[in-house]
């Protein structure tokens, strides 16, 4: 028992800290302090704080988790619960004292003082370890001695500058706001509201963890929408703006943020449909399963029509605003969808996909600009340059293909990096400036007509997006179940059986790059003529990991995941501009926990989750 | 040409003078061998003597140094193993090499590959003749599928099937070609004794009913012993001995290579599962 509570507590402490350590790490680089512009309800809570609260909930939500299931009392999860809340605040209350002018000389003890402490527990542990004194001694010296000159140039550091801002820009009058609840001038209050806070937030973690099931699930629905919905408000504001009248809006909203009341209700309205939900989802689900395959058929097909009506008529539910970042996320997915037949499908691990898509660009942009650039000066159309653009992609993807047929996994990501990079420069370069104009680009590209209207609003831009779409959905649905796509998936599994048993793997291959170019190119005609301007700096190598890795988030070959993967990836950071600071942070934390808790994607496709969990089958030996 | 053999049988593969070297190890000495059509032929020897090198020569897997090998009177050693494949010759692995993230069918369907002839543009217009040959494809999968004794496990990954299934599969992903001559590296390895008798059966049926000429790599003496009409010996990457079992079984030089040079006194090879 007492080494089980030992246990319990060690992990309690370390997820306490870690946690911590999240929070102090946030508001070091001024992520707490941008994502508090964001009210998420109005004059109540921010983004910010959500975000404070957010990991002593959750950490305590998991060690609850583990507690309980290990055998120990609500009555001690509850315990750790505070104490992990208590943890998190801990090293921003530290960070909080050393900021200020009065504990000022606490940052100074402490650096002094650091060498002593620390080399005194390495020479303890060194005795407990049964060291003769001597051997302590010289640990305790050496220790002492080399943290004290890492400690020491702290010191200096934080003499010379003054205070902490000139070595952590971000620890500001901002950050101090945030996590002291506006009480910047009475530290100690401040402090307190952050430790109770912090605290409350651990304890309604285990709370929420020790309620039955049925509240629970009810609760979290609640409020995981609420935020949701308050910290997207100006994204739901602009949808209700299509559909509803200034009254009523001005009601709900004050600006972009949620009112008080608005999002009370909001709570209550969804734990009561997530209540309902987790009390009779269950039951409607077996039902369906009960069903027998034609009247699941039927209800799938109205499903399927219900999503085919959303799609059609999104542009209209949601206004110019968002039309125009549903049109970037349709990019993406077009892309995603396109480079999904080299990785998904044929396993060929492509990343210079962002050639096709400059390729596509440049293409379009040539053939149809008006500006001085334009080749035709408006003969060409939109329409007519499509397939052309189209078959330069290709083109230019089997070009690229020949040279790294023989390469496989890594290094064929590596030599399809080098020619993305290779795209980029080409673009920028004094030789092809006087066809494409080097770092200004090409200008004065006109929109699509049809018929005879332009299509210059981003709701008539979004259906080619999905016409695009969906036609190379239906295309890599097609091939996928075909004697291509087998071909794929062989050279995918192994590819020298594949050239065994028969298969022309170079051509096999070559296909797989050349229609995931065409793709890619597709796209970039698309995004050249939304723009209107074709630049260089738009052609880099983020494209072709943006792709990649919402290909990865939604899901390898799987044609959902790739539209969820965008709309995670794309949308976010184009809806909330607090994310877009710390984009590449995000993405990067997103992909590594990700790969830990859930490699296979948000939604998988059913071969990779088979992969992902049926773990290594042991080898059989052969016999001799 | 396919030049008369011993017995008056034409000869369905021929090689000579076969040599490969790894940077100066000689794994395969300017070999000569045939395989009369229509036969059950072993290859044995002791480990390391060269016999999946030979089979991974014969198939393209690795580009020979020297020499010609000629199937059916024609030379393909200096092809790539899909030709050679498509020319009809088809094998299965010592470690079992399936598609392992496909179902059982589509490996047998992916292995027809050298008779499909639908193109790419086809499957996306769903043309009918594509139609026509997808289907045509995935009868005849289930058809092998039936001949192999699985029926009902098609859609299976075929990792979960179990290790005498996925051997059996793995056979018939290589019938799904069509072949004339089966290369099959140790076929029985890791099976019970059981299995073995009905894997033993299975590969006389592949030559009586479908007229496959077979060659296999085997341990167990008593497989080889029961169903080869034609042996072929081969020690450090050299044939010491060819011909009938019983030739072979009293043959002074493979005794000396299996057991060592004292046990050649006692002049047979009693003990089976080398």
């Amino acid at each position: 028992m007492n080494i089980l509570a030992s246990e319990a507590s060690r992990r309690i402490l370390r997820l306490g800290l870690l946690s911590g350590g999240f929070i102090l790490f946030a508001g070091v680089i001024g992520m707490i302090a941008a994502f508090h512009e964001r009210e998420v309800v109005d004059d109540f809570i921010s983004l910010g704080q959500v975000l404070l609260l957010a990991a002593p909930f959750v950490t305590s939500y998991m060690a609850a988790t583990q507690m309980l299931e290990t055998g120990e009392s609500p009555r001690m999860a509850l315990a750790g619960g505070l104490v992990i809340g208590v943890l998190c605040a801990l090293p921003t209350v530290i960070l909080l004292l050393f900021n200020s002018d009065d504990y000022r000389y606490l940052l100074d003890t402490s650096l002094k003082l650091i060498p002593f402490v620390a080399a005194s527990y390495l020479a303890w542990k060194s005795h407990a370890q049964g060291n003769e004194t001597r051997q302590v001694a010289a640990t305790w010296l050496i220790a002492a001695l080399l943290i004290g000159i890492v400690s020491f140039g702290f010191a200096l550091i934080f003499e010379v500058k003054g205070d902490l801002r000139g070595v952590l820009v971000n620890v500001d009058r901002d950050w101090v706001e945030v996590v002291t609840f506006d009480h910047r001038r009475e530290l100690w209050t401040g402090i307190g509201l952050l430790l109770a806070a912090s605290a409350g937030a651990g304890l309604a973690g285990v709370v929420m963890r020790i309620l039955p099931d049925i509240p629970r699930r009810a609760l979290l629905y609640g409020l995981g929408i609420t935020l949701l919905v308050g910290a997207f408000g100006e994204t739901v504001r602009l949808i209700l703006q299509e559909n509803l009248d200034r009254d009523t809006l001005r009601e709900i909203f004050r600006r972009d943020t949620l009112r008080q009341n608005a999002a009370a209700m909001l709570f209550i309205i969804s734990t009561l449909a997530g209540f309902l939900w987790a009390m009779f989802g269950g039951r409607a689900q077996s039902e369906f399963a009960a069903l027998d395959d034609s009247r699941r058929q039927q209800v799938r097909n109205l499903g399927m029509l219900l999503f085919a009506a959303l799609l059609l008529a999104l542009p209209w539910l949601i206004g110019r605003t968002l039309s125009d970042v549903a049109v970037t996320i349709g990019i993406f997915v077009l892309m995603g969808l396109g480079l999904n037949i080299a990785i998904g499908l044929a396993g060929l691990l492509d990343l210079g996909y962002v050639t096709n898509y400059a390729v596509g660009a440049y293409i379009l942009a040539v053939l149809t600009s008006i500006g001085p650039l334009g080749l035709f000066k408006g003969t060409f159309t939109f329409w007519m340059v499509i397939p052309i653009a189209l078959l330069a992609a290709m083109f230019a993807g089997f070009i690229f293909a020949v040279p790294v047929l023989r390469m496989r996994g890594d290094y064929l990501a590596i030599a399809t990096l080098g020619f993305g990079e290779i795209i980029g420069k080409l673009a920028l370069s004094d030789w092809l400036k006087p066809l494409i104009g080097g770092a200004q680009g090409v200008q004065n590209i006109p929109k699509p007509f049809l018929f005879s209207t332009e299509l210059k609003n981003p709701e008539q831009l979004y259906y080619i997006v999905l016409v695009a779409s969906l036609v190379t959905l239906f295309v890599s649905i097609r091939l996928n179940n075909s004697r291509t796509g087998r071909q794929w998936m062989a050279i995918r599994e192994d590819e020298d059986v594949a050239t065994a048993i028969g298969i022309d793997t170079a051509r096999a291959k070559l296909l797989a790059f050349t229609l995931s170019a065409a793709t890619g190119g597709v796209a970039g005609a698309i995004f050249a003529a939304k723009v209107g301007t074709v630049f260089p700096n738009s052609f880099t190598v983020f494209i072709s990991i943006n792709v990649l890795s919402l290909i990865i988030v939604g899901g390898i070959a799987s044609n959902p995941g790739i539209v969820v993967g965008a709309v995670v990836l794309i949308g976010m950071p184009e809806l909330l501009r607090e994310f877009s600071d710390f984009r590449f942070l995000m993405y990067g934390a997103l992909l590594i926990l990700m790969m830990i808790n859930r490699p296979q994607g948000f939604i998988p496709s059913k071969l990779v989750m088979h992969e992902v969990h049926a773990g290594v089958k042991p080898k059989v030996s052969a016999g001799d | 040409m396919a030049e008369a053999g011993k017995n008056g049988q034409r000869r369905i593969l021929e090689a000579t003078g076969m040599t490969k070297r790894f940077s100066g190890l000689v794994a395969v000495d300017s070999l000569d061998f045939y395989i009369p059509e229509g036969a059950i032929a072993s290859i044995i020897g002791p480990n390391g003597a060269g016999k999946t090198t030979f089979f991974n020569c014969i198939t393209g897997f690795y580009q020979i140094d020297e020499g010609a090998i000629l199937f059916e009177g024609a030379r393909i050693s200096g092809k790539t193993p899909d030709l050679i494949t498509r020319a009809g010759i088809s094998r299965t692995f010592q470690n079992i090499r399936l598609f392992n993230n496909m179902s059982a069918i589509e490996n047998i369907m992916v292995g027809q590959e050298p008779h499909l002839r639908s193109s790419w543009i086809g499957a996306i217009l769903g043309l009918p003749s594509t139609r026509r040959e997808d289907d045509g494809c995935e009868d005849r999968a289930r058809e092998l599928l039936h001949f192999v004794g699985l029926e009902g496990k098609g859609d299976m990954l075929s990792k979960n099937l179990s290790y005498g299934d996925q051997r059996r599969l793995e056979i018939a992903r290589a019938l799904a070609n069509r072949p004339k001559l089966v290369l099959l590296d140790e076929p029985t390895a890791g099976m019970n004794p059981r299995e073995t008798i009905e894997t033993t059966d299975f590969i006389r049926r592949l030559r009586d009913e479908l007229g496959i000429t077979v060659v296999l790599i085997e341990h167990d003496m008593r497989v080889v012993m029961e169903i080869s009409e034609h042996i072929t010996v081969l020690d450090y990457g050299r044939k010491i001995a060819e011909g009938l079992p019983r030739d072979i079984q009293t043959n002074l030089k493979v005794i000396e290579a299996y057991l060592g040079s004292g046990a050649a006194q006692s002049n047979t090879v009693t003990k089976p599962g080398i």
